[in-house]
């Protein structure tokens, strides 16, 4: 099959290009997906990423790479695909970006490269995210990948988990010739893309094929490790011979309500739920031998409204809830969670109860969960964090009916890594201080990004400090200067 | 993979695999765990160290058959390997020169009171060592914890080995006899715990108990080894597995390790199934 594509001619005059709405991605259907862990989008077809590329207006000045915090060059490779060369354009996101079938999934593209198209000021953005998607299973299909040769600098870097920055810095620092080997605590690799992201938004072997793709450009990886316990930052730079480690093990610790009933059975954290079903696959017990509560039948909740919550909330109706919340104590607008992950949940029947905040959860009387007391909320005045403060509402209590809660109000620091590594500094909250452009942190040659440095965030924001602390980590090996 | 380098059955149902993870080896203190998963569809569950030998990059973990992957585990020999282990993990026990100190192993629990009496007597403790056990046969470690304790009493709940009664009995006996007893250390089934934190309770004595929770990750990433501790939260695989055991919440911890009875019964149903269709 040939690289060029039939397609419309590219010199389409700008007049036509306007004229073309944007293209709609492909879904399963809501009714069908709600009932299985397959992929909810089912990416575009190469007509339809031609469609799609030739909305592009070839701006002068173009902000979606300037917004995008790994600098992908998206006019560039949307003009490749335009000339119908995918595997250029693959070639062309890989410059930027080691993860492009992942980002292509889960980036919340309107909040960076999205966001600040020309385009979406009279209408709909360029699909750039779905577009990566398209080049980068269209580079996995053919299964060609190439790898820059480069000179070996006889530099070694440890990169301290296989989250999204970890990978990234992995990636970048290879192809500047370093040796890298990443350690990862759980025995498989990808951090939270393999245990907290759903196959139904992120394909297990889409992560395996990415993680394969870097391994074969000569990363090694370590599973089974956790650095603080099982080797220490300064035992890895003493005694294995690393010039330089990056820190990136994510956000870690989940943050409970300390509502009265949080130690009942039934009532998990998101991160436990989640890692039971994606790295676990209990939603397979007894074929996998790691359980869960027995969801049939049952009404589920989740606490919060992050893309997390959905996630969780989301796959509890996979396993077969048979009513499913989403508890939120503010309104839809202030939801963190990507609009499109609420437009599907609510498309696969999830029930919002917004400005709804649990008080306790209630027990059978047998140690099992069996509701939660909950009040309902108005909003306020604006809060710390620029959004309208929930203020409950008095004598609104009500009981909801449930059998598994599970929740998902945020994280805290690991406290591992800080606690095991003299003269790392930290924040009043725990989390790694680093420089927000080297990515150093106060130990000579130790550097950190990702969650663990900002609290959680994104997946590409992740990669984005990898980014950075891959070129100051080279600048540091290539210059020995601190 | 981690290569089992030696096996011995220590009791039925009871053995000791030595595993060689170097990197834990060199790492690994008194009181901590490892979590293994033993194969591809495995979960992943919590073990005791019971000591490790950082020269020859070793470790010793003792498994009682309890559930599937236990008695899966039990089934290999020397020359196979398990797919993860990972650790150690936890805090350390807490060492110093206490004075006198009790230290008590209940079953399996043996196995992780066993390293903590030994550092203990080491830092110049008077170390007295109560080993409890349902009868003869599943008295585990009896020349270990001799080496290491200043006194040694054995109790059977059946009286087949040593006296008879639960390890309580012996500890009241130590009390009343009006040794001054500095600190107790307790580790074994969640009611012996339960009972001598009771007992040690009324009478002042700091006590101390080795938790053992449902465990996922390890890392303190879920949540799910959440143990009340004077009516706080705390994670066991990082805040743990020891704590005071005046603190403790023993009931919540009871009812939570219950929380997949059902789906262990039938993981064990179906691999006996399996083992009696594969056997024949």
């Amino acid at each position: 099959m040939a690289d060029r594509a039939e397609c419309p001619p590219a010199s389409l005059p700008l007049r036509e290009r306007m004229k073309i709405p944007r293209q709609h991605m492909p879904e399963q259907p809501a009714i069908e997906r709600a009932a299985n862990f397959s992929e909810v989008n089912l990416g575009y077809s190469e007509e339809l990423a031609l469609q799609e590329a030739l909305r592009c207006l070839d701006c002068r000045k173009p902000l979606c790479m300037q917004n995008c915090p790994v600098g992908v060059k998206v006019q560039e490779f949307v003009d490749l695909i335009v000339a119908g060369d995918f595997l250029g354009a693959a070639a062309k996101i890989r410059e930027d970006n080691v993860l492009p079938a992942i980002t292509g999934r889960v980036c919340p593209q309107e909040d960076h490269c999205e966001g600040s198209c020309v385009l979406a000021k009279k209408g709909e953005s360029l699909g750039i995210g779905y577009l990566e998607r398209f080049v980068a299973d269209y580079e996995q299909r053919m299964g060609v990948f190439h790898v820059p040769a480069v000179p070996p600098t006889g530099k070694k870097v440890a990169v301290v988990g296989s989250g999204p920055s970890g990978l990234t810095v992995a990636g970048d620092l290879i192809q500047r010739g370093h040796q890298v080997r990443v350690l990862e605590a759980l025995h498989e690799l990808g951090g939270v893309l393999a245990y907290g992201i759903p196959e139904f938004r992120l394909p297990r072997n889409i992560i395996k094929q990415q993680i394969d793709y870097l391994r074969a450009t000569g990363i090694e990886f370590e599973t089974n490790v956790i650095v603080g316990k099982t080797v220490t930052i300064d035992e890895l730079m003493q005694e294995e011979g690393y010039d330089a480690v990056f820190i990136g093990t994510g956000a870690g610790a989940p943050l409970f309500m300390n509502i009265p009933g949080e130690q009942l059975n039934g009532v998990y954290s998101a991160n436990e739920f989640l890692t039971r079903i994606n790295l676990m696959k209990a939603y397979k017990f007894p074929e996998y031998d790691q359980p869960i509560v027995d969801i049939r039948g049952k009404d589920v909740a989740v606490i919060g409204g992050g893309n997390t919550a959905l996630d969780a909330i989301r796959t509890a109706l996979r396993l077969g809830a048979r009513k499913a919340y989403v508890l939120y104590r503010r309104s839809e607008a202030e939801m963190p969670a990507r609009a499109e992950e609420i437009r599907h949940a609510r498309q696969e029947g999830i029930d919002f109860r917004l400005l709804t905040n649990p008080t306790e959860f209630l027990s059978n009387g047998e140690g099992w969960l069996s509701g939660v007391r909950c009040v309902r909320m108005q909003l306020g005045e604006p809060d710390a964090s620029g959004r309208r403060r929930p203020v409950p509402i008095n004598g609104s209590e009500f009981d909801l009916p449930l059998s598994v809660a599970v929740i998902s109000v945020g994280t805290s620091a690991n406290p591992v890594i800080q606690s095991t590594t003299p003269g790392l500094a930290t924040d009043k909250r725990g989390y790694i201080q680093a420089d927000p452009i080297t990515q150093r942190t106060s130990c000579k040659g130790v550097f950190a990004g990702g969650d663990i440095v900002t609290g959680s965030a994104t997946v590409i924001l992740a990669m984005g400090a990898g980014r950075r602390a891959a070129k100051s980590i080279h600048e540091y090996l290539t210059t020995g200067e601190w | 993979m981690f290569r089992i380098v030696r096996v011995e059955t220590l009791a039925p149902g009871i053995r000791r695999l030595q595993i060689e993870a170097p990197r834990i080896a060199r790492k690994q203190k008194p009181g901590q765990f490892v979590i293994v998963r033993v194969y591809e569809e495995g979960e992943r569950i919590p073990l005791t160290i019971e000591k490790s030998d950082p020269q020859r990059g070793t470790i010793d973990i003792v498994v009682q058959s309890v559930g599937k992957t236990t008695h899966l585990l039990n089934r290999l020999e020397t020359g196979d390997a398990i797919l993860d282990v990972v650790g150690p993990l936890g805090q350390p026990s807490e060492i110093e020169k206490f004075g006198t100190v009790v230290t008590i192993g209940g079953g399996v629990g043996t196995a992780m009171a066993y390293p903590t009496a030994a550092a203990l007597k080491q830092a110049g403790n008077f170390v007295i060592c109560i080993v409890g056990a349902r009868d003869r046969e599943r008295v585990i470690l009896e020349r270990e914890m001799r080496s290491v304790s200043d006194e040694l009493m054995i109790t059977t709940d059946d009286g087949s080995y040593g006296s008879k009664g639960l390890v309580t009995k012996r500890l009241q006996e130590i009390i009343e006899r009006g040794t001054h007893i500095d600190r107790v250390l307790a580790v074994g089934p969640i009611l012996m715990m339960k009972a001598v934190a009771d007992l040690t309770r009324a009478r002042g004595i700091p006590t101390i108990v080795s938790l053992n929770p449902i465990m996922l990750d390890g890392t303190g990433m879920c949540g799910g080894c959440r143990v009340l501790v004077d009516g706080k939260s705390q994670f066991a695989c990082v805040d743990g597995p020891e704590f005071d055991a005046h603190g403790v919440d023993f009931d919540t911890l009871l009812r939570r390790n219950a929380m997949y009875r059902e789906a262990e019964k039938k993981s064990m149903d179906q691999c006996y199934q399996e083992m009696e269709s594969h056997g024949r």
